[in-house]
């Protein structure tokens, strides 16, 4: 700064741009708590704790909804007959053999359960979140002769069977999601924790 | 004497704010070209419903409770128990579906006369910016009364953002704050209505209006009145001083506004469930979704598209792609001034091609509008299928069909 006349434009400019460079790093940096703050809090993390259900009362060919982490989870008490239309669909569905990992891997099979006859699984629609409606009666006039029995959205019009899994033509992209669960006897099971211990 | 003294205050205030030059600038001296027909009302209109929204919503505020459990009690007792309580409520919640009503208006009007044409580029690009803080507006406040729709209104839009892929479902987790719509959703969404959005919404609107201000106001025969001024003053030939010309005109527009604006709030509040959802009256349930849910009416031209993507197409799901198509629905328009490759502006000049395609725009618009209120089945799919071609037909082929049509000689100075 000895003579005002003289400036060193290179030493401008590489100042400029590295306090801009560090001020910009500052700027994102002190964002950081603010965005982390929008995440769920400690309180809402604990309300994820898993939720233990007798299941010995749902009468055959009923649903029971429990909550879980804020969702509603279904427990359907399957009939055989419902049991039997499951083979009988593979290629009306998107995904008949639950190869997208939309449940634990003790429940990719045909019924998409542990035991056949409980079928348990989260109330909510692949496709933008509503709940469908259980819709167990086959060929139900407004879904048509060949409706095999199984869950119906109503805001847009997905379809699921009766192991959940979606049918191909309507918007939902994948089978129902079935929660991490375990049976503590027959008639008892725990939703969100599973003998991994998950 | 009152008057000196007036006289020096207004002196006093002027050495040291600019207050006389603003007047001028943008009313006594905003020269607006004179033939301004009636679709030139909403503009102002949008500017009463917004001080509306923001007056009543302050005293909303003093007695509502945004907490999920005790929200939806806070709205019955602005209802029934706060002295013109009710009042306040059904003056915000039509003044936000009349918000739209001129809003879209204002934007035929725009398509109409061609004023997002050069130089209006940025002033369009605002407004839409005002449009979409308008929509976010909306969304956030439709969860507060925490109805029923609210609930699942909010839940099924959160979700839209689930579909992106990599960082959706982390995204989805981080706007409502938990694992389903919950209180912290409710105490979020109520922050973003109360102040974020209208702080950037009242920001875009001043600079709307200056952007406007600078390049001046189209009129119905799309000509520049900036072309023509008057030698000795350099006042445009065809422009009068807004004030008190058009102060007064939209005064009028204001009182026949408010006329209608009045007979909704005391009559049909409801408006037969497109203003206010019956099933809005019944407090969340997150076990139970309405046998039918569909968003407010200004949201249904979008959401019906949503709903047409039913087929998985190129490894993407259909879920992906109504959520994709419902976007690019919304964000085509800023380039409106760019997809039209018109020489002339206004609907006056233009030629048959652009009077048929801006027509079969508004019938797809109004019909995908009709369909988003109905439930789904086959044959309204199939609708609104074809209307979403139309509707994105309209402005991906602009650029071909707006040079090729045949337009009449534009005259020199406003008719």
């Amino acid at each position: 700064m000895t003579d005002n006349n003289q400036v060193n434009r290179g030493r401008r400019r590489f100042l400029i741009a590295t306090t801009t460079a560090v001020g910009g790093v500052a700027t994102v940096a002190s964002a950081v708590p603010f965005v982390v703050s929008m995440m769920p809090s400690q309180r809402a993390l604990a309300g994820g704790a898993p939720v233990e259900v007798d299941i010995g009362k749902i009468e055959s060919g009923a649903k029971f909804d429990v909550e879980w982490q804020g969702k509603v989870v279904w427990i359907v008490n399957r009939t055989k007959e419902m049991l039997d239309t499951l083979p009988t669909l593979r290629d009306r569905l998107v995904d008949p053999d639950s190869d997208v990992p939309q449940q634990p891997t003790y429940c990719k099979n045909l019924t998409r359960s542990i035991k056949p006859q409980y079928f348990i699984v989260v109330g909510i629609c692949t496709h933008l979140g509503c709940s469908p409606t259980f819709r167990k009666e086959k060929g139900a006039p407004d879904l048509g002769a060949d409706w095999p029995g199984g869950f119906f959205c109503p805001c847009h019009g997905s379809r699921f069977d009766i192991a959940g899994r979606a049918f191909k033509g309507f918007p939902a992209p994948t089978n129902l999601v079935a929660p991490p669960h375990k049976y503590l006897s027959d008639s008892k099971i725990v939703i969100g924790e599973d003998t991994k211990g998950a | 004497m009152l008057n000196n003294k007036l006289a020096a205050l207004l002196n006093w205030v002027d050495e040291r704010f600019p207050l006389t030059a603003t007047w001028k600038t943008h009313l006594s001296e905003y020269y607006a070209p004179k033939n301004f027909n009636f679709w030139y009302f909403f503009g102002s209109l949008a500017l009463l419903v917004l001080v509306m929204q923001i007056v009543t919503g302050i005293f909303l505020t003093m007695n509502y409770k945004p907490d999920a459990n005790l929200a939806f009690a806070s709205v019955e007792y602005i209802m029934r128990d706060v002295p013109w309580g009710w009042l306040i409520r059904y003056m915000h919640s039509t003044g936000s579906s009349m918000f739209f009503v001129v809003i879209y208006l204002h934007m035929f009007r725009a398509m109409l006369y061609g004023s997002y044409h050069n130089p209006r580029e940025l002033l369009w690009i605002l407004g839409m910016l005002i449009y979409l803080c308008l929509m976010a507006e909306a969304f956030f406040g439709y969860l507060l009364p925490w109805g029923q729709m609210s609930f699942w209104g909010a839940q099924v839009i959160i979700n839209l953002f689930d579909a992106i892929p990599l960082i959706g479902p982390d995204l989805a987790l981080w706007i409502r704050g938990d694992y389903a719509v919950s209180d912290a959703t409710l105490n979020r969404f109520f922050a973003y209505h109360v102040i974020a959005v209208p702080l950037v919404l009242l920001g875009l609107v001043v600079a709307h209006l200056i952007a406007l201000h600078e390049v001046g106001s189209n009129n119905p025969d799309g000509i520049e009145i900036k072309k023509h001024k008057d030698p000795k003053t350099g006042i445009p030939l065809d422009g009068i001083p807004f004030h008190p010309y058009y102060t007064v005109k939209d005064m009028v527009g204001v009182v026949v506004f408010l006329f209608v604006f009045s007979v909704i709030v005391f009559f049909i509040p409801d408006m037969g469930g497109y203003f206010l959802e019956y099933n809005n009256f019944i407090p969340a349930d997150f076990l139970k979704t309405p046998e039918h849910i569909a968003p407010l009416w200004y949201f249904t031209p979008y959401y019906s598209i949503l709903r047409a993507n039913t087929f998985n197409f190129l490894w993407v799901p259909a879920k992906l792609w109504g959520v994709m198509f419902m976007g690019l629905a919304v964000i085509i328009f800023f380039f409106l001034p760019w997809l039209d490759r018109s020489p002339v502006k206004s609907i006056r000049y233009r030629g048959p091609i652009y009077k048929t395609a801006l027509t079969l725009f508004a019938i797809s618009f109004i019909i995908l509008g009709y369909l988003g209120t109905q439930p789904v089945n086959e044959i309204r799919t199939v609708v609104a299928q074809i209307s979403t071609v139309i509707y994105f037909l309209f402005f991906i082929l602009m650029p071909w069909y707006t040079k090729i049509d045949r337009t009449k000689p534009v005259p020199d100075r406003v008719t």
